[in-house]
C-alpha cells in the first residue's frame, strides 16, 4: 500500500518534470513559435520582473477585493436563502428545480447585462461572481437543511428541545458538512467567474492583465500571469479542501 | 344541484400537481413584476419591458439572417465540442481508471488540471486557435472533458469487485468484461458526468463566444451594450439561453432512457423466476 503510493508520487512528480522537460525542449530545439510559448527561462524572467511593480500588486489587490466581496455576498444570501427556503416543504419543492435549472444555464450571460448595469469597472464583475457562486452555495444549503432526518427532529422534540436548541444542537450539526462543501464549490466558482469577468470585459485587474498582454502579443508577461494564477487558485483549492476535510471529520466526530 | 356534480368529478390535487402549478404562478409573477418594472420603474438604457424584448426578438434577432447565422455556429461549437469530449473523456477515464495504480496517480493530476481556473487561458487559446470556431471548440471541450472523465473513473470504481471476479472466473476476456461488467454499473455515474459536462461545455464555448467581439455572438451582444439597446440584447441572451436550455434538457432525456431502469430490472427478476 504505501509502497504504490510512493511510487504513484514518484510517477506524478515525473509527470510534472517530464511537463517542464517537454516545454524546455519544444523552445529551445522543437522550435515552437516564442509567441505560442516562450521559453520557462523568459517566462520565469518575466514574472520576477513582474512582482517588482506596482502594477502587479495594484491588479492582484482589486482581484482579490472583487473575489472577497462577491464571495462574502454570495455566501450570505445563499445561505440566508437556503435556509428560509427550506422552512416549507411546499416551498422547497417548488423553488429548489428553479435554482438547479438556473444553475444549468451558463449565466455567463448574464456579464454583458452586468457591464451594462454596474459599468466596465469592478461592480459589474463582483455582481456576476457574487450571482454565480450564489447557486451552488444556496443549493447545497437547501439540499442540507430540507433533509435533515425526520427522526432527529422528533427526538428532540419528543424530549421537550426549544425551537433554538433544535437549531443549535440538531438542525445546524446535520447541515453543517454539506454546507461546507456549497461554500467550497462557491469560492471556486467565484474565483473562476471574478476572473473571467475580468478577462472579458475590465479595464482593472489580473483578468484584464491576461487579455492585455494577449493582445499586445508579450507572450513571456502572458505565461507569468496565467501561472500566477494557476498556482494561487490550486494552492487555495488544497488549503480550502484541507479546511472542509478537518472541519468535516471534527464534526463527525 | 349541477355544482355539486361538477365538484364530483374534481380530484383533489396531489403534492406533485400543487407544486407544478405554483412554481408556474412563481414564475409568471416573475415575468409580470419584470414587465411592470420595465413599464414604470426601469431605465430604459438598461431595462426594456418583457413585451418589448419578446418584440425585438422578431424585429431584431430571429430576422436578421447575421444573427441567427452566429447562433447556428454557437450550436455547431456546442455539438463538436460536446462529442469530442465524450469520446476522450471515455478513453481518458477507461485508461485512468483501469487499474488501482492508475488511479492513484493520475487521478490527483486530473483533479488539479480540474480546478485550475480555464478562463486565464482563454486569452491564449484565441491566440493559437485564432477568432474562429476552434478556439471555441477548444475551449468548450477542455471545460467538459474533465467531469466526464473524472465520473467514469468514479463510476468504474463502483463497480464491484464480486462481479469482477465471477466474470474473470467465468473466462470474460478485458473486452467482454468492460462491455457486459463495468459499462453497465458506470451508466449512472457517467451520465452524472455527462449532465456536469454539458453545463461546462455551454459555459466554455459561450465564455470563448463572449470573449471574442470581433465576430460571432460576442460581437452583437457588444454592440447592442454599447448601444445601450437592451431590447435585442435580451433577445439574445434569452436565445442563448433557450439554446443552453434545450442542450441540458436533451442530455437529460437521453440518461432517462439509457439508464438501465426498471423494466430491465424486472427482466432479470423474471429470469431468475424462469429457473427451475
Amino acid at each position: 500500500m504505501v509502497r504504490l503510493s510512493a511510487q504513484s508520487r514518484i510517477i506524478q512528480a515525473g509527470f510534472l518534470l517530464a511537463m517542464g522537460a517537454l516545454w524546455y525542449y519544444a523552445t529551445a530545439v522543437g522550435g515552437v513559435h516564442r509567441l505560442l510559448l516562450p521559453p520557462p527561462g523568459e517566462v520565469w524572467k518575466t514574472f520576477y520582473g513582474l512582482v517588482q511593480t506596482e502594477e502587479f500588486w495594484r491588479s492582484v489587490k482589486v482581484t482579490f477585493w472583487s473575489i472577497a466581496q462577491a464571495y462574502f455576498i454570495a455566501a450570505s444570501a445563499g445561505i440566508i436563502a437556503g435556509y428560509i427556503l427550506t422552512r416549507s416543504k411546499l416551498i422547497t419543492d417548488i423553488m429548489e428545480p428553479v435554482l438547479s435549472g438556473l444553475f444549468t444555464v451558463p449565466l455567463t450571460l448574464l456579464l454583458p447585462i452586468f457591464i451594462l448595469f454596474f459599468g466596465i469597472g469592478p461592480a459589474s464583475k463582483i455582481a456576476y461572481g457574487a450571482t454565480y457562486a450564489f447557486f451552488p452555495v444556496a443549493l447545497n444549503t437547501i439540499a442540507a437543511f430540507a433533509h435533515v432526518e425526520e427522526r432527529w427532529l422528533r427526538a428532540a422534540q419528543s424530549m421537550g428541545a426549544s425551537r433554538w436548541s433544535t437549531f443549535r444542537h440538531v438542525l445546524i450539526p446535520s447541515a453543517f458538512p454539506v454546507v461546507i462543501t456549497g461554500l467550497r464549490i462557491g469560492f471556486v466558482i467565484c474565483f473562476a467567474s471574478v476572473l473571467g469577468g475580468e478577462t472579458i470585459a475590465s479595464a482593472v485587474g489580473i483578468g484584464h492583465n491576461i487579455s492585455l498582454s494577449a493582445e499586445q502579443m508579450e507572450p513571456g508577461r502572458l505565461y507569468a500571469w496565467i501561472a500566477f494564477v494557476t498556482v494561487t487558485a490550486v494552492a487555495l483549492n488544497l488549503l480550502l479542501s484541507a479546511i472542509e476535510n478537518r472541519v468535516v471529520k471534527r464534526d463527525r466526530r | 344541484m349541477s355544482v355539486a356534480a361538477n365538484t364530483a368529478h374534481v380530484r383533489p390535487l396531489t403534492h406533485g400537481q400543487r407544486v407544478f402549478r405554483w412554481r408556474l404562478a412563481f414564475l409568471a409573477a416573475v415575468v409580470l413584476l419584470l414587465e411592470l418594472y420595465g413599464w414604470y420603474g426601469a431605465d430604459p438604457t438598461a431595462w426594456v419591458p418583457v413585451s418589448k424584448i419578446m418584440h425585438s426578438l422578431y424585429k431584431d434577432v430571429l430576422s436578421d439572417s447575421k444573427i441567427v447565422t452566429a447562433l447556428g455556429w454557437c450550436v455547431m461549437q456546442i455539438t463538436v465540442a460536446y462529442v469530442l469530449s465524450i469520446i476522450f473523456g471515455v478513453l481518458i477515464g477507461l485508461a485512468a481508471g483501469s487499474t488501482n495504480f492508475n488511479r492513484r496517480t493520475l487521478f490527483p493530476i486530473i483533479l488539479i488540471l480540474y480546478v485550475i481556473p480555464q478562463v486565464s487561458f482563454l486569452p491564449l487559446l484565441v491566440l493559437s486557435f485564432g477568432l474562429g470556431s476552434a478556439a471555441k471548440i477548444a475551449f468548450g471541450f477542455s471545460h467538459a472533458v474533465f467531469p466526464i472523465i473524472i465520473n467514469v473513473v468514479s463510476g468504474m470504481r463502483s463497480v464491484r469487485e464480486l462481479h469482477l471476479n465471477a466474470a474473470r472466473s467465468m473466462g470474460a476476456s478485458r473486452f467482454d468484461t468492460i462491455r457486459h461488467v463495468i459499462l453497465p454499473h458506470m451508466v449512472p455515474s457517467l451520465f452524472n458526468g455527462l449532465r456536469l459536462g454539458m453545463t461546462l461545455n455551454l459555459l466554455g464555448v459561450i465564455l470563448a463566444e463572449l470573449y471574442v467581439s470581433t465576430s460571432g455572438v460576442g460581437y452583437y451582444t457588444k454592440l447592442f451594450a454599447e448601444d445601450f439597446n437592451p431590447g435585442p440584447l435580451f433577445a439574445l441572451i434569452g436565445s442563448l439561453a433557450f439554446i443552453a436550455i434545450v442542450f441540458n434538457e436533451l442530455v437529460r432525456i437521453a440518461e432517462h432512457r439509457l439508464t438501465p431502469g426498471k423494466h430491465k430490472q424486472t427482466a432479470i427478476k423474471t429470469k431468475k423466476a424462469e429457473q427451475p
